[in-house]
């Protein structure tokens, strides 16, 4: 049982300690404890009653039971309550092993927020743990790399800038064939609507860009994509702690909406990024709310649906269900919306137990599937209770209005097994509409 | 966000003058109500129009007032009048890219072009890739050395001089060695500076036009500073913004970040203790004695500072900052959640609250500010807190005769393009 | 022994409440000052409405998921901080001791209700203990401190249980339940038992964050 007993290597936590002093620990560890963390840092510590009740919340500990490593206390009390009692005079092996439970162990999804009676912010500590890790350089090699992706060209999947508007004028082309008047428009200043998306979408899934164009195009929106940098809404630097990157790529989107001055920044099925840009890069940078409001998709296609702007003849007949992405549910209250939606597209919806704020993680967000796949098994093996919510619904589609959630839902599907299939509802919506611009 | 300031007055003191409204075209709509045309952009004079339109189905040009350009291409975006009025778009033609300048292409094709740029006298530049190298190219001729990425695009002044972000360390997958040791530079009309960093952002040159450029560079995971042509400050700091050249001199200035607040560093050392929640957008008076920005004395809460003095008005977001000409008076944009934009005129908000607004002009004389405004479908334009009177669907931002005696609006009035030189006298 | 008793609810007394009072201040203070300083982009987000709806429903027995999926700690952590708050300001022998100091007449629990809620928390105190040492991820994150804040609020109780069951000398056994008393005291501002000061608040800024910002329920 421990942490340093289910040590995975990792090509860069590997050299990044080998590099590593018990006074250059310290010294980091002091700069962030009694430095830039203040009293939300010391008043948790403190009122943790080391009660227990939030090994009950955590998919790690409901699927690994019996085993205290990975509650969300557990996970603090190997991490940051042990930095503090220790005042940070740890062993380079044992920040390997933080490092390990930060980034590879918690997806701050912050379910223990409904467990923990005193309000301790478990997502928020574990959060402190990777900033001194990123401070340290102790960072999973995957995600650094797409961290580092992001500081070069402001997105995540290192697109360059002529490959962006390609692939937006291929897609746009591709899809002419379908629409013979659709148009991508990019930075159309004025517009109703700016469209930003995470960088996969381009680099994997154009046919996400596509169908958002087709729905674009249809429901009549005066929007517009950007041509220049800033495009990406996604944020790998929260992630890892780089505060001064998320707020670096943050500055860049808003500005880019800015210029262009468009009303709002609708965003495509993603959640993370919806939390970067909607609640912690704004902080960063010192804007109590959002300089330019983002909404998401499933907010969008909401009003979409209920204004008639796209209409539905046929509803998807086979039974889904509904995956509540956290960042969107427990980040913005969407639960109702989201169920109305689904609801409006799919004639037989099976609600999964737990559901909407109280929904258990898919497991990939908080940046660990982006940890790369020496990590692909802790996520498996620490949502068993995930796979068992899913295959209670008895049905064979899963809506997910989220990418990571999609990565996720699809490996423990793929897993243990359960014969399902995610989905978009940018998907369904594409699938299921009206298109009387169609050729 | 550049300052969009007063036009270079070479040019607007070449433009008609003359007291009136005129209508330029008739119809901005295509006369085939079906026909493909895309969005309008109108030349800093007002005398032209420009828009995209679909001849079939590859085939593309631009419409230009009530005629079109006579070639016609696979594709063609991003149409732009550079400031003396010349119309440019970027063209495809047999899968390769160009710029065409009034309606005839530059000989010099890339695999591909993007982001066009102008200079102060008016010189095309924009980026390009060939054979996956990446650089900038000016009226057609590119940088002499190509680089494996290029970012961050910027011009002197003058327009003489290009520079941009460049990668000058082929990466592999997943490289964090070789990122780490610095892959990137800065490449000042192609040539990289000798010395590489881990990043490097948003390049300025010296105001005076000549070849001394400074940047944001980052020196490893968590340390950054400014470096002037390739050297680096010795002092490093937890964040900086972009730098900016004292007129005069070569001094530099750049917001740095502190004990989790900003204050400007001119030359590596403290200017403005850090105090600031943020503190950005700086810009120098023309005669260096001011140094203004935009700053949040508390958090959540933005406006100017002047010489580190912030007005008494307090904004939840505040954008565009733009000063007079003669750098004593500065104007700025405050909104709250991207709505409720108003004017702040050195440290007072005008009365009315729009939908949107555009960034403020002040005449050549620094005595008047312009902003075009739009309030549902309706633009206009006030001047010193006053409406001049005139509404459109569309409009574009107002320019000042060189002399400050008249207000040039264009916008589309009853679906006809129209221009309108409003004498100051005669609005006050 | 009566020496020692008279010193103890007389100016041990006034020592202890100065203590808890002047400490506590001053931890909320600093507290307070620490959090305006370096995270106004928490403070800022507090909001007085949301923040007593969160405290008000986790108030509340079993109106949260946390509550409802730990039913028997549930019962044991509201039947002891109960008990602990009407017996502290209620008991009789405490009401005496507010006349005494004060000269108000505060309302008394009657006899066999105050024994009644001293064994609930003395019991619920016992379970504390088991569960701490059964509960593997409570065991795995207990630290001294823990046990010295689980120690020193029973104290009261078994010594409190102990004079009223006449169990060895009454006036020592007095001495011992206003010494523990004292001991909690001087200990909230300065152990784990300052989650009395600082619940409000952290309960509070949680309930703000995902009322105002989050528009989602954190309970």
């Amino acid at each position: 049982m421990g942490i340093a007993e289910r040590k995975i290597e990792d090509a860069n936590l590997l050299k990044a300690v080998a590099a590593l002093t018990p006074d250059k620990i310290q010294q980091v560890v002091r700069s962030v404890t009694k430095g830039e963390a203040g009293a939300r840092l010391a008043v948790y510590h403190e009122t943790c009653m080391r009660c227990g009740m939030c090994a009950e919340a955590c998919h790690f500990s409901l699927s690994h039971k019996g085993d205290p490593t990975y509650t969300p206390v557990g996970k603090m009390e190997q991490t940051m309550w042990r930095l503090l009692r220790t005042d940070g005079r740890v062993t380079p092996d044992e920040i390997y092993n933080m490092a390990q439970i930060a980034f590879t162990e918690c997806n701050m999804c912050k379910r223990c927020v409904h467990f923990c009676p005193v309000g301790i912010d478990t997502g928020y500590i574990i959060s402190l743990v990777r900033r001194i890790c990123h401070l340290l350089g102790v960072v999973p090699m995957y995600i650094l790399d797409t961290a580092h992706s992001h500081s070069a060209t402001m997105n995540q999947m290192w697109v360059k800038e002529d490959e962006w508007i390609d692939s937006l004028m291929w897609q746009e082309d591709e899809a002419r064939d379908e629409f013979p008047k659709l148009r991508i428009p990019l930075d159309k200043e004025g517009s109703d609507v700016l469209y930003s998306v995470i960088a996969p979408e381009p680099k994997f899934r154009t046919q996400l860009i596509y169908q958002a164009a087709a729905i674009m195009n249809q429901a009549g929106i005066d929007w517009t994509m950007p041509a220049g940098p800033g495009w990406d809404n996604s944020d790998m630097c929260m992630m890892t702690g780089n505060l001064e990157m998320m707020g670096r790529l943050k500055r860049a989107h808003y500005e880019m909406a800015q210029r262009l001055r468009v009303k709002r920044i609708v965003m495509g099925e993603c959640g993370h990024a919806f939390r970067s840009v909607y609640d912690t890069g704004n902080r960063w940078l010192g804007f109590k709310d959002w300089p330019v409001p983002i909404v998401h998709s499933v907010e969008f296609f909401w009003e979409l649906l209920t204004t008639g702007k796209i209409k539905i003849p046929q509803k998807f007949q086979k039974p889904v269900t509904i995956h509540d992405p956290c960042n969107i549910t427990r980040g913005y209250g969407l639960m109702e919306k989201l169920r109305e939606v689904v609801h409006m597209l799919c004639e037989n919806v099976v609600e999964m137990t737990p559901n909407r704020e109280h929904t258990i993680c898919c497991c990939a967000g908080g940046g660990v599937i982006n940890c790369g796949p020496p990590f692909k098994g802790t996520r498996v093996a620490g949502n068993k209770v995930k796979a068992d919510v899913l295959a209670a619904t008895g049905v064979e589609y899963v809506i997910a209005p989220c990418h990571n959630c999609h990565g996720g839902l699809e490996d423990i599907i793929s897993h243990y097994k359960l014969g399902m299939h995610t989905k978009f509802i940018g998907d369904l919506i594409f699938e299921l509409m009206e298109k009387p611009g169609a050729e | 966000m550049k300052n969009s300031g007063s036009q270079p007055a070479s040019f607007a003191s070449e433009w008609d003058w003359e007291k009136g409204k005129k209508t330029v075209v008739a119809s901005v709509l295509p006369k085939d109500p079906e026909a493909w045309q895309e969005e309008l952009y109108v030349s800093p004079d007002g005398t032209h129009m420009a828009a995209v339109v679909r001849l079939e189905d590859d085939s593309f040009t631009l419409r230009v007032n009530d005629g079109q350009w006579e070639q016609s291409f696979e594709k063609a975006w991003m149409p732009r009048f550079a400031p003396d009025g010349r119309l440019t778009a970027l063209v495809m033609e047999d899968d390769q890219w160009t710029v065409a300048v009034d309606g005839t292409p530059w000989e010099e094709r890339f695999d591909f072009i993007w982001n066009t740029m102008f200079g102060g006298q008016s010189q095309i530049y924009a980026s390009i890739q060939s054979d996956m190298q990446y650089g900038m190219c000016k009226e057609g001729e590119p940088w002499a050395e190509l680089h494996d990425n290029a970012t961050d695009f910027s011009l002197s002044p003058t327009g003489k001089n290009s520079a941009a972000v460049v990668q000058v360390v082929p990466l592999k997958q997943a490289d964090l060695e070789t990122f780490a040791k610095g892959a990137y530079t800065v490449a000042v009309n192609g040539t990289a500076w000798e010395q590489t960093f881990v990043n490097a952002w948003t390049p300025v040159f010296n105001c005076l036009g000549e070849e001394q450029v400074a940047a944001q560079v980052r020196l490893n995971e968590f340390e950054y500073t400014i470096a002037v042509n390739g050297t680096p400050w010795p002092t490093t700091y937890n964040c900086v913004w972009a730098p900016s050249f004292d007129p005069l001199g070569s001094a530099v200035a750049a917001p740095f970040r502190k004990g989790g607040r900003w204050g400007m560093a001119v030359d590596g050392a403290e200017f403005w203790k850090p105090t600031y929640y943020q503190c950005w957008n700086q810009q120098w008076s023309f005669d260096a004695k001011k140094l203004w920005a935009i700053v949040a004395p508390e958090y959540g809460k933005f406006t100017v500072a002047c010489n580190n003095t912030p007005w008494n008005a307090l904004f939840p977001v505040v954008t565009d900052l733009v000063l007079s000409p003669q750098g004593t008076r500065a104007a700025a944009l405050a909104s709250h959640k991207n709505e409720e934009f108003r004017v702040v005129v050195d440290g007072v908000a005008w009365n009315d609250a729009w939908d949107m607004a555009y960034p403020p002009v002040f005449s050549p004389n620094g005595q008047h500010v312009a902003a075009l405004v739009r309030k549902k479908d309706t633009m206009t334009v006030f001047i010193d807190n006053k409406p001049v009177g005139q509404t459109f669907t569309k409009a574009w931002q107002p320019a000042f005769s060189p002399d400050s005696s008249s207000l040039l609006l264009r916008g589309v009035q009853n679906g006809a393009l129209v221009r309108c030189v409003l004498p100051l006298n005669e609005l006050f | 022994m009566q020496t020692f008793y008279t010193i103890a609810v007389g100016p041990l007394a006034w020592f202890a409440w100065a203590v808890f009072l002047v400490g506590s201040a001053w931890r909320i203070f600093s507290m307070a000052s620490l959090a305006k300083n370096k995270e106004m982009a928490a403070v800022a987000y507090f909001d007085t409405a949301y923040g007593m709806r969160s405290i008000a429903r986790w108030m509340t027995p079993f109106a949260t998921l946390g509550w409802q999926k730990n039913p028997v700690l549930t019962f044991a952590t509201f039947a002891f901080h109960i008990s602990f708050i009407l017996l502290a300001l209620f008991a009789q022998g405490h009401a005496i001791l507010w006349e005494y100091a004060f000269g108000m007449r505060v309302w008394a629990l009657p006899p066999q209700v105050a024994s009644a809620l001293t064994i609930i928390a003395t019991l619920s105190c016992a379970y504390f203990l088991v569960r701490r040492l059964s509960n593997s991820t409570v065991r795995f994150v207990s630290t001294p401190g823990d046990w010295l804040a689980l120690g020193l609020a029973t104290l009261p109780f078994i010594t409190a249980l102990l004079v009223r069951q006449s169990v060895g000398d009454p006036l020592l056994m007095t001495l011992l339940h206003v010494l523990s008393g004292e001991a909690v005291l001087v200990a909230i501002p300065f152990t784990r038992l300052s989650h009395a000061l600082f619940v409000p608040f952290t309960r509070a800024y949680m309930g703000s964050e995902f009322g105002a910002v989050r528009h989602c329920p954190d309970w």
